[in-house]
């Protein structure tokens, strides 16, 4: 495990122009094997936070060094979103091809896979979820939680090195729950997970941190959600 | 809005006309799709009542070798009649030419009442043969055949993702417009429920936008250049090419019977 952290963040600012300040010079950053949960009220600049580390929204100041560089415009942010993957709110807006298997393939086919590889690396990505035979399903005649595990695989199969999960665990039934809960606990990718599901970080986040009034503080072990260590987790 | 109307209008989920398995569901998607092209404009430029009672017949034939459900086919057949009913009933009192009867002291002429039959006859044979052949094609594989034929990359696109987003926003309006109604909301003919629907369609707009910006982020976080990726080859196989020998040959008949 290298002691490098793998995104780094340096005094990020955010400012909206009716909510004002989100962000106010934040620092932060994700190691290797760390499942960092992100906390805090609705409206409190988390989803902000992810769309900044991808590039999807420009930060007014401060830096991020994500896999080593400094990340500023939108080429050397195109980089950042292969490796880290991003998991949206509403998987409605992640499934946009017709069948599950052209969307599970769309990521690998934009990095440059020949088709054959995409397919095989959708249909390996598929199977590894449990989700083998839903290639040729119609996206949007899935369940909520079928929708979920399609999104989670569309992402694996870019095989990031980063998992950026916003609020995973919403609107699933308790089954569907476990199971993404079960899924996420075998993947070895770091990962920022934000939710207010605090059952579901329990289950899953070695350390929290926590954004208020525009400021992120850890939250100590035990204070917040019972948190397993990462030593513990990765023995 | 009255129920019928929301139904056909928002609970389309970009599914083919109902039918069972048939002889036409073997046929190469392009091929369908450049036949009944063919097939139309040969019936439209026709102005022969022969030809056009044979395109008709044909039409017929291959909605039954389609194995179309006769109930949703018929259907669809009306409500296109609907649609040309107007025109049909009109055309003859418009159309200068030979009195065939009076009505109202307005006089009908027989010029007039044949081209109205003719609009009807080409009308028929196209949408018979366009539920059989095209109709029977799920939205999606219509858009890849689109796509294989070279139709630009932008009209197809747009076609998958009104296929797919459809339903999605139709289900935005019907949650929308059940609050509504738990909200003790009644459609009445005065202002409030003039600016109520007003802002039902302006959210449901502000919706889609916002929806739409998702979504080219959650594309651009999947790497998206610009580019989308078709899986599914399309081949001829032997059964193509014996519609195409039926199919062409009479093509070529109905082309000819304009000219005896």
């Amino acid at each position: 495990m290298s002691d490098k952290p793998l995104i780094e963040v340096r005094g990020l600012s955010y400012r909206y122009p009716r909510r004002g300040l989100v962000l106010d010079k934040v620092d932060f950053h994700l190691c290797q094997g760390e499942r960092v949960a992100l906390t805090g009220a609705n409206g409190a600049g988390k989803t902000t936070l992810l769309h900044l580390l991808v590039g999807l929204k420009r930060a007014k100041s401060g830096e991020i060094i994500a896999f080593g560089e400094p990340r500023n415009d939108e080429k050397s942010f195109i980089d950042v979103r292969a490796r880290a993957g991003f998991l949206f709110q509403d998987p409605d807006d992640q499934l946009f091809c017709p069948t599950v298997l052209e969307d599970v393939a769309f990521g690998p086919l934009n990095l440059g896979k020949s088709r054959e590889e995409a397919l095989q690396l959708a249909m390996d990505t598929l199977a590894s979820l449990g989700m083998a035979g839903f290639e040729e399903r119609i996206t949007h005649q899935l369940s909520g939680g079928e929708k979920r595990m399609i999104t989670l695989a569309a992402v694996l199969a870019m095989e990031p090195e980063v998992l950026l999960l916003d609020e995973p665990s919403n609107a699933l039934d308790s089954n569907a729950r476990q199971h993404l809960i079960d899924t996420l606990q075998t993947l070895p990718q770091a990962m920022i997970i934000i939710s207010h599901d605090a059952d579901f970080l329990a289950q899953l986040a070695t350390r929290e941190v926590t954004l208020e009034n525009a400021k992120l503080n850890p939250l100590a072990t035990g204070t917040g959600i019972n948190v397993i260590s990462a030593e513990h987790e990765h023995a | 809005m009255p129920q019928f109307l929301e139904h056909s209008g928002t609970s389309w989920k970009g599914q083919k006309v109902k039918h069972d398995l048939s002889v036409i569901d073997k046929l190469d998607p392009r091929l369908r799709v450049i036949m009944v092209t063919l097939f139309a404009f040969v019936t439209v430029l026709s102005e022969n009542f022969f030809v056009l009672g044979v395109g008709v017949l044909v039409g017929l034939l291959l909605a039954l070798l389609a194995q179309l459900n006769l109930k949703r086919t018929l259907r669809r057949v009306i409500a296109m009649d609907m649609f040309m009913i107007f025109l049909v009933i009109l055309l003859p009192f418009t159309t200068p030419g030979e009195a065939l009867f009076t009505v109202a002291g307005v006089s009908a002429s027989k010029a007039g009442l044949l081209h109205a039959l003719m609009i009807l006859l080409k009308a028929h044979a196209v949408v018979l043969s366009l539920l059989a052949l095209v109709g029977t094609l799920s939205a999606t594989t219509l858009g890849h055949a689109l796509a294989h034929l070279r139709v630009p990359d932008k009209l197809v696109h747009l076609l998958l993702f009104t296929v797919r987003y459809l339903d999605v926003i139709g289900q935005e309006y019907k949650r929308m417009r059940r609050a509504m109604q738990a909200r003790a909301f009644v459609l009445r003919t005065d202002m409030h429920t003039w600016r109520s629907i007003g802002y039902l369609i302006g959210m449901l707009l502000v919706h889609s936008v916002e929806r739409s910006e998702r979504i080219m982020d959650a594309m651009k976080c999947r790497g998206y250049k610009g580019r989308f990726y078709l899986f599914d080859d399309m081949a001829l196989g032997a059964d193509d090419y014996r519609f195409m020998a039926l199919f062409i040959p009479l093509l070529c008949i109905l082309v000819g019977l304009n000219f005896l």
